[in-house]
């Protein structure tokens, strides 16, 4: 490796779990030995969120029930808005409702195993411990969670997962919890704990004596730059998948915080470490603006093949059964169509790279329901998936019932984000990070249902009991505008919304956008390749150039402008696009969503090195060019043995 | 590019793919621009040229802001972002319809209209939602922070985190559950409000109480509820409800006009028991 992509430093290492008692112990013997602050001194103490997902609204409210003062900021309109609304299939818990071998160490073991252990084992047991409380804690909200006739909590396999440990709410989770934590978070709005900041971005972060100690933010409406201060701050601001352009994730979704975090001294860890799921509606043409997820609850009764032969451009319904090629269960028997995301991604991808895909540009597969209509009839198959095949149809203009579903894989999720110990804290005291914007408990591959969960855990009972340790030591010093440290950042952001403004190119920000984004789905995407990542870091720059002296903006900057929104994001998505492609260049080893065309089985799948890669990669920003620093957090396995994943 | 009496007329730039071209269409699009609340707004009249029947209508309006900012013009601000139907920020008025009509002809959300739904050279009229509780912040975009404090004033179940019992410690009925979904999976976008001749919120606000007083977790507070959900949606200047049926007709998420009549009811048995608005 070139020493001039990256240096190394010195290695890090997480210090709270307590590694001195079992596994099963180390998270209530945290919460014992961690500091409390007394009810009564929780009011003088400040905590900003950032964020209203599922991580920060419920954060947001915990902490406001608390006692804390809570200044919420958020840029949509509403807080119901966060892009955890959009989740459709499940959340995981470790309940054992269905008596079938469940427990809190199989969904620990599965979720360790999911991620190609790359993650850290503290984390993702006491993710699989919390499970069960959010459950109960989302049903207590009146959360309307699919029932059985009995009256109780049904559960369904999800996503390669071979116990029923996935609570849902039709085809809605991900809007039911939201809206659960949503109406906390209101709650705590009109008792006066949680202040709001409505359509505010975050756009730096402001640190003193070493502690993060505040935010500079600019009101969306206004266009006002403000700095806000508080003895604490939380970012809750979602992942990075927008830097593909092309994704599931909203519109708005955007990196800035949690990259304006790095640029302020935050390590980031796993960038390259991104989720590429097997169920999308395929692209249709240029002006696409984002891509839309089918469920994978689709893959339980759904079949997925391609044509044996390539380039058959007969109608599917005219293609016999014998000239039809089931790979998912030709390859994997054992697990057949419901293999884990990365796999059935990749395979996706290796049917049409034969040049076997179908519909325009030979960029899909076939989602086949015509076996399960003939089990089953379509009374049932409306009942489990009408919404699904509504929004098919609305989209593609064809009907899935009476045709085979075309899907293709999309960007969907990072596993990747800031570095947290394991009281999520980040490298900066007093910053902490929650939810997908952390790197912490999925490895290189989060399973399915496990987002919800992850965001929930971390909102409602982690960050709201490790925080107190933090706080204990405060208030800290009093900080207003005047200290030089918020100046510095305030005039900071304002130049550079004026450079934005002032530059007078001939590019749209959507236009530099669209090119990253295509430029790292075929060179950072579902396989990547030294070649192709240096042909990436070697083109970065130059659209990186060409952005700060060929965009335009127009309008103003004192008013409501997306497109000086979309400027600022894009710009930053240009920067962690190199970090990504160092980060997947430096990993010369495949892993869970990570597929280096160097290091693979002679079948074709993900081979890791765990020799020589079983660390986190967590990457020190270095101002004036120079290249990141890299800070190996080793990996242990002391419950869980490596292995390599097999689902044959 | 060309100008017409009041605007100008664009392209999509997609028109080199031959088997996208075939079925381009050119349409005639007059759209509500208004600088601020204060500004008296005014319509205005764009063309766009080869736009595809696949697109969806916010990709065609982006289409046309790209042009917009590239010929150093305001692009047309509106709001927007899952554009899956589901996270509630996307509402037009179009041709007068909240939303437009959807591929089937029911109601739909913004983001999930497509031009398929139209035909070369056809008109199209695009105003914000209308209403004196959502205010106009700029063109196409309103302020319907209204909705948040109606949840605030007692659209939820106070159930503090950390306190809750075993979920299977509580049964509840899949008729109940199922019908509380139903409410439950309003979107919050405001079409019911921009339908009503009444402007009326009542929709929305039966949807929150119908969820929670369908289940039993949400009986303890169920009058409380309803009293000042009903009284603040009254302080946010929403119009009243005479029971029209517009709303339930636009909802994309077709909420029914039977959480209004619950609504009601609740309300009565409130009052009956004495439940009275907090001030």
């Amino acid at each position: 490796m070139p020493l001039d992509l990256f240096s190394v430093g010195d290695p890090i290492a997480d210090t709270k779990a307590p590694r001195d008692v079992p596994i099963g112990e180390r998270w209530s013997t945290r919460r014992f030995r961690a500091r409390l602050v007394n009810p009564a001194n929780r009011r003088k103490l400040t905590v900003i969120v950032v964020g209203t997902g599922l991580a920060g609204g419920s954060a947001a409210a915990t902490l406001g029930e608390a006692g804390y003062k809570v200044k919420n900021f958020w840029f949509h309109d509403s807080p119901r808005r966060a892009h955890s609304v959009a989740a459709q299939g499940g959340i995981n818990a470790a309940k054992n409702y269905r008596n079938d071998g469940d427990s809190v160490h199989r969904l620990f073991y599965d979720t360790v195993k999911g991620g190609d252990f790359r993650s850290r084992e503290d984390n993702v047991h006491r993710l699989a411990e919390v499970s069960v409380s959010i459950i109960d804690q989302c049903v207590a909200q009146g959360v309307p969670f699919a029932r059985e006739y009995g009256g109780l909590l049904d559960n369904r396999s999800f996503g390669g997962a071979q116990v029923s440990r996935t609570f849902y709410a039709r085809g809605q989770t991900g809007q039911q919890l939201l809206y659960g934590a949503y109406q906390a978070l209101e709650r705590q709005m009109a008792a006066g704990t949680v202040e709001q900041f409505a359509r505010h971005e975050m756009l730096d972060l402001v640190i003193v004596d070493g502690r993060a100690r505040g935010i500079v933010a600019r009101d969306l409406i206004t266009g006002e730059v403000s700095t806000h201060f508080a003895d604490a701050v939380v970012l809750a601001t979602g992942g990075y998948s927008n830097v593909f352009y092309l994704s599931t994730n909203a519109k708005g979704s955007n990196a800035t915080a949690i990259w304006r975090a790095h640029k302020r001294g935050a390590y980031f860890a796993n960038p390259c470490y991104t989720q590429i799921h097997p169920t999308c509606i395929p692209v249709k043409g240029d002006y696409q603006s984002k891509l839309t997820l089918m469920s994978e609850s689709l893959r339980n009764d759904g079949r997925v093949w391609v044509p044996k032969e390539r380039g058959d451009t007969r109608d599917p319904r005219e293609i016999p059964e014998s000239e039809r090629d089931y790979y998912l269960e030709r390859i994997y028997p054992a697990f057949g169509n419901l293999v884990p995301r990365d796999i059935a991604s990749r395979q996706a991808k290796n049917v049409c790279d034969e040049g076997r895909g179908v519909g325009p540009g030979g960029l899909g597969v076939y989602l086949d329901f015509g076996d399960a209509m003939q089990r089953l009839g379509r009374p049932a198959i409306e009942a489990k998936y009408g919404n699904l095949f509504d929004m098919y149809a609305q989209i593609t203009g064809e009907d899935p019932y009476e045709t085979p579903m075309r899907i293709y894989p999309a960007v969907h999720y990072t596993m990747g984000g800031l570095w947290v110990d394991y009281d999520l804290q980040s490298t900066i005291p007093g910053m902490f990070v929650i939810g997908e914007a952390n790197f912490s408990d999925h490895g290189a591959n989060r399973l399915g249902a496990s987002a919800l969960m992850q965001g929930l855990a971390d909102g409602y009972f982690v960050l709201p009991n490790t925080i107190n340790d933090y706080l204990a030591d405060g208030p800290f010093e009093k900080v207003d505008d005047s200290h030089p440290a918020a100046v510095e950042a305030l005039q900071a952001v304002q130049g550079r919304v004026q450079k934005l403004l002032s530059i007078n190119g001939n590019r749209t920000p959507a236009s530099f956008h669209r090119e990253l984004g295509r430029l790292m789905w075929d060179l950072c995407g579902m396989e990547r390749s030294d070649e192709g990542l240096r042909k990436a870091l070697d083109r970065i720059p130059e659209i990186r150039h060409e952005f700060w002296t060929n965009l335009k903006v127009s309008g103003d900057q004192d008013t409501i402008n997306p497109t000086l929104e979309h400027a600022g994001r894009v710009a930053d998505f240009i920067e962690l696009a190199e970090l990504m492609c160092v980060d997947a260049l430096h990993r010369n080893e495949s892993c869970g969503g990570h597929f280096r065309a160097e290091s693979q089985t002679p079948e074709g799948e993900a081979l890791r090195d765990d020799e020589n890669y079983a660390y986190v990669a967590a990457w020190e920003w270095t101002p004036e060019g120079a290249p990141p620093v890299l800070h190996r957090e080793a990996l242990e396995y002391e419950y869980v043995h490596l292995a390599q994943r097999s689902y044959k | 590019m060309t100008a017409t009496a009041e605007g100008t007329t664009f392209a999509s730039g997609t028109a080199s793919d031959p088997a996208m071209a075939k079925h381009d269409m050119t349409l005639t699009l007059r759209i509500w621009r208004q600088k601020g609340p204060r500004d008296k707004g005014r319509m205005v009249t764009y063309q766009v040229e080869d736009i595809s029947p696949d697109m969806s209508f916010l990709e065609m309006l982006d289409v046309l802001n790209e042009k917009l900012i590239l010929a150093g013009d305001d692009p047309v601000v509106f709001d927007h972002d899952c554009r899956e139907g589901i996270c509630g920020s996307c509402g037009l008025m179009i041709n007068g319809t909240a939303h437009g009509r959807g591929t089937s002809g029911g109601p739909t959300t913004t983001c999930q209209l497509h031009m398929r739904k139209f035909k070369d050279g056809d008109t199209i009229d695009i105003e914000p939602w209308r209403a004196t509780a959502f205010p106009v912040i700029k063109d196409l975009s309103v302020d319907r922070s209204a909705l948040d404090r109606i949840i605030q004033s007692g659209g939820y179940i106070s159930a503090p985190t950390g306190t809750a019992p075993e979920a299977h410690s509580i049964l509840v009925p899949k008729k109940d559950s199922d019908a509380a979904f139903d409410a439950a999976t309003c979107i919050g976008c405001g079409a019911c409000v921009a339908a009503c001749p009444n402007a009326s919120s009542m929709l929305f606000t039966a949807a929150k109480v119908s969820h929670l007083g369908l289940v039993p977790q949400g009986q303890p507070e169920r009058n409380d509820r309803v009293v000042n959900m009903v009284a603040q949606q009254d302080r946010e200047g929403f119009g009243g409800c005479t029971n029209i049926g517009e709303c339930s007709a636009a909802c994309p998420k077709g909420i029914s006009m039977e959480n209004i009549s619950r609504l009601n009811h609740d309300l009565l048995g409130a009052l009956r028991a004495g439940a009275r608005p907090k001030s």
